[in-house]
């Protein structure tokens, strides 16, 4: 399992977990999980038109999802951001359509590119991986405070000069970066499992931003490497095993936040000293 | 939702609930039976997230009677609206209206909440919203009879909105919103309507028509108006009553009963001012010699009083 | 006109079996996903319509491994997927969005490993392509017989509770003192959504259906201030797009380079969003309010 060529899947893998964790904590707190669903699959269909064309597969997959997230952006101006969203994906999974029925794609790259393929990453791929990701990490960690601001109170962000769309312009790039980095190794629909989950489920531990996203990056980690040594042995792709454990380590969140709520209110519903 | 209420007030009558929690009735007030009143508030407490919100409230609203909820942000307006209309759950205490022990979703109360979402991108006309009024929980798509049509029409009009009927709701201004939702409260025929906040975000002006108009509707139709604000200085011509809270308590009663230095420093738990200047009415913080400084949020936090 | 006529609609289009079915699928299923898609804009739930077509997938994909029609699992699988997010029932925004996006993410692990398990057990090549892109021209008649019946049962939900579920878009609280059980409307609705999409799944694909609820709707916004007939702009919009994208891909058989034909769903979307932009011109959005306000001001 760790022999030769794994040593590179588990590289990458972890750089991945790494830069889900960070990035997924905002787009938890920004409650942005549609676009973090929607940049990866449209992305995807870059990698379809980058094969049509004879061009690299991360240069497609960069392209369409910075085309993806900045349509996003724009359509958001004049529309409601659920709907702009919507609308900026189906467009580029219709292009996606178009590319894979013209091109001579055999299907078993497309379902690799869709659901992941942890077990083809060459050596030539982990260093612009680790690149991007150091990217997407050293750009989070810039923008932290105003993100935060503008993320939990947009009108108090403006007032303190922190212009929230273009807060959202730059956010939006951040999730293109770690999708295209991403998504040929967990694949264009689970990328966003890993960057929804983990997020989630560490928020229901704790109260202090810093931490929660610390233990995100952890949940995300541990996520990725129990997936990748169970797709490894069980021979079942690893996005199954990514969206299961999402669900599980959420669902635990949930459960330990319900659990220390109600201790917590039986321990206050004795009088409170007035 | 409603279990808890309907055990305590079939078990118990008023006056048991009243002496339970051990609360005096506030200045000038006693709960005698429940004939002409059109709301009774009787002891309500609230408790969110393990913190009191509000505590042991009492007041009535008679027939016919234009009531002012008056109290800074956070001081619980909203809660004690939502839990009038059944959509919270009280600790402890009892709502009635019309006399009944509340009557959950009755047409006898409209409301006007203080948030609503009304996006310009929203195909809905200021008509379609006040139909919604009149027929909104019913099945189906709604029939443009005639008399529909007329009840909507008459109900716009009351209220100072038949020229826009016809426009999205989302393009009106503040002020013709508020119109058009009292419109939607109004149109069920309710006994009593409460709204929440509906002056904030208004301009002087619209200010004072919506108080015109509200103050217009509760004598005509002899309708109870519970209304809530921050500010109570626009509302002193109409207002028959006041309910004013701070630190989760209320007092009530006119507002010469209430609105006085010593009733609001006992309801604060710390002294405060209350000053007429030109007909209006300030209430402002002194800290001993201090420069004074008007009530906030922190009104709030303060200890709550043994008082009363 | 008889010879540019012939030029757009191929001879023998309307001649063909595979296109009738196609016509009468898919322009029942884009009515029945503009009406709904209507309410689904105004309530804010594109992202659970779309979560809902893509859990779709896993359904479709079981049924293919299961070996019955991808219809069943299509539905079966979004009715389910609807409850378990009413379920987990939360009623921030935000809040509502993470748990619609780990609903999401666990359906699409399913659909992972059934297709998976469809390209290793039952070697249907072809099935990851044919659940995610659809494929309309492959419907057959008696498929085509259980969308109708689903499609009106959606309808007349959504046509049942289209005071409640407007009541409740407004404002939760004004619809419950109305009189409004704005969970159950909420849990129904979600329920019809899921029909709806699942449906669209099955002609244009899991991960297109949404711009059928989507598109259309946002689009009929901006022509009328009328809720009745924006819900009814809605769907023939998504009618318009869908039989002309049949009519495109039908052409398309001839078009460079390939010789087999451009993807219907490619044609609809593109339609759908070009109709959108063109809803998005200052002269149309006229239309929907500024007209009465300038009568106003006038008089």
């Amino acid at each position: 399992m760790f022999s030769g060529f794994m040593v590179n899947t588990w590289t990458v893998a972890t750089i991945v977990a790494v830069v889900a964790g960070v990035v997924g904590f905002f787009i938890v707190l920004r409650g942005s999980s549609f676009v973090a669903d929607a940049v990866p699959q449209g992305a995807f269909a870059g990698a379809a038109g980058a094969s049509l064309i004879g061009v690299s597969t991360l240069v497609g997959l960069g392209v369409f999802a910075l085309i993806g997230a900045l349509g996003i952006g724009w359509l958001g101006r004049r529309s409601r951001q659920d709907v702009a969203t919507a609308l900026a994906l189906v467009v580029m999974l219709g292009l996606g359509a178009l590319f894979l029925s013209l091109s001579v794609e055999y299907a078993p790259e497309i379902y690799s590119l869709l659901f992941g393929e942890v077990l083809g990453v060459s050596t030539s791929e982990v260093a612009p991986v680790a690149a991007i990701g150091a990217v997407c990490v050293a750009a989070i960690i810039v923008m932290y405070r105003p993100l935060m601001l503008s993320s939990v109170m947009p009108e108090l962000g403006e007032a303190r000069g922190v212009r929230s769309h273009r807060m959202e312009m730059c956010f939006l790039v951040v999730v293109a970066l770690a999708t295209s980095m991403s998504l040929p190794v967990v694949g264009a629909l689970l990328i966003f499992s890993l960057m929804v989950g983990p997020p989630a489920a560490a928020r229901s531990f704790t109260s202090k931003p810093l931490l929660a996203m610390a233990l995100s990056v952890v949940i995300a980690l541990a996520t990725v490497w129990a997936a990748i040594a169970a797709s490894y042995t069980s021979n079942w792709p690893v996005g199954f095993f990514v969206g299961a454990l999402g669900a599980v380590s959420y669902g635990t969140g949930r459960g330990w936040a319900a659990w220390h709520r109600t201790r917590a209110a039986r321990g206050n519903a004795r009088p409170l000293a007035v | 939702m409603t279990d808890l209420d309907e055990e305590a007030a079939t078990s118990l009558d008023a006056g048991t609930v009243a002496s339970l929690s051990g609360a005096a009735m506030t200045a000038g007030q006693h709960l005698t039976g429940t004939g002409g009143d059109a709301l009774t508030v009787d002891g309500i407490s609230v408790r969110l997230a393990g913190r009191e919100v509000l505590r042991d409230i009492h007041f009535t609203v008679r027939a016919g009677e234009f009531v002012g909820l008056i109290g800074s942000n956070g001081a619980g307006k909203t809660t004690l609206l939502r839990v009038i209309l059944g959509l919270q759950q009280p600790s402890a205490g009892v709502v009635r209206i019309d006399g009944a022990d509340r009557p959950r979703h009755a047409p006898a109360v409209g409301y006007v909440p203080q948030k609503v979402l009304l996006d310009p991108d929203m195909p809905l006309r200021a008509r379609d919203l006040v139909g919604l009024g009149l027929d909104g929980n019913r099945l189906g798509i709604p029939l443009p009879t005639r008399r529909r049509r007329q009840l909507i029409d008459e109900m716009l009009r009351a209220v100072g909105a038949g020229l826009f009927g016809d426009e999205r709701v989302g393009n009106l201004s503040g002020g013709e919103q508020q119109r058009v939702l009292i419109a939607h409260a109004l149109i069920s025929r309710p006994r009593l309507l409460l709204l929440d906040e509906p002056l904030a975000n208004l301009d002087i002006r619209s200010e004072q028509e919506i108080v015109e108009l509200l103050a217009r509707v509760a004598r005509e139709q002899q309708i109870s108006v519970l209304l809530s604000a921050h500010e109570m200085n626009p509302l002193l011509p109409v207002m028959d009553r006041i309910v004013y809270l701070a630190a989760g308590r209320a007092a009530s009663g006119t507002t010469d009963e209430v609105v006085r230095t010593e009733v609001l420093s006992k309801l604060y738990g710390q002294h405060v001012d209350v000053i007429h200047v030109h007909g209006r009415i300030l209430v402002v913080a002194g800290r001993g010699d201090g420069p004074a400084e008007p009530v906030g949020e922190d009104g709030a936090h303060c200890a709550v009083p043994d008082w009363l | 006109m008889t010879h540019l006529l012939r030029m757009i609609v191929e001879p023998g289009f309307f001649g063909n079996a595979p296109v009738r079915v196609a016509l009468l699928a898919g322009g029942v299923v884009a009515l029945v996903s503009g009406v709904v898609g209507m309410f689904t804009v105004l309530r804010g739930q594109a992202f659970a319509g779309h979560a809902l077509a893509d859990i779709g997938a896993t359904g479709g994909s079981g049924a293919f491994l299961a070996g019955i029609n991808p219809l069943w699992g299509f539905v079966g699988i979004g009715v389910v997927a609807a409850g378990i997010m009413e379920m987990i029932g939360i009623r921030r925004p935000r809040g509502r969005d993470v748990a619609t996006g780990i609903v999401l993410g666990a359906g699409l692990g399913l659909a992972a490993l059934f297709l998976y398990w469809d390209a290793t057990f039952s070697n249907t090549t072809g099935a990851t392509i044919s659940v995610l892109f659809g494929s309309m021209f492959v419907i057959s008649g008696s498929t085509a017989g259980v969308i109708v019946v689903f499609s009106l049962l959606a309808l007349t939900v959504v046509g049942l509770l289209y005071r409640p579920l407007l009541l409740s878009s407004v404002s939760t609280d004004m619809a419950t003192v109305r009189g409004v059980p704005v969970r159950i409307t909420g849990l129904l609705y979600l329920l019809a959504m899921a029909v709806a999409v699942s449906l669209a799944a099955l002609t244009i694909g899991a991960i297109l259906s949404t711009a059928l609820l989507v598109g259309p709707a946002a689009t009929a916004l901006r022509l009328t201030s009328k809720t009745g007939l924006a819900v009814l702009w809605s769907g023939l919009i998504g009618i318009a797009a869908t039989w002309l994208g049949i009519l495109l891909a039908y052409d398309s058989f001839y078009w460079p380079p390939a010789q087999h034909g451009w993807p219907v769903s490619f044609f609809v979307v593109t339609l759908v969003f070009v109709f959108y932009l063109l809803a998005q011109l200052p002269a149309v959005g006229r239309l929907s309010g500024a007209r009465a306000r300038r009568a106003r001001n006038g008089g």
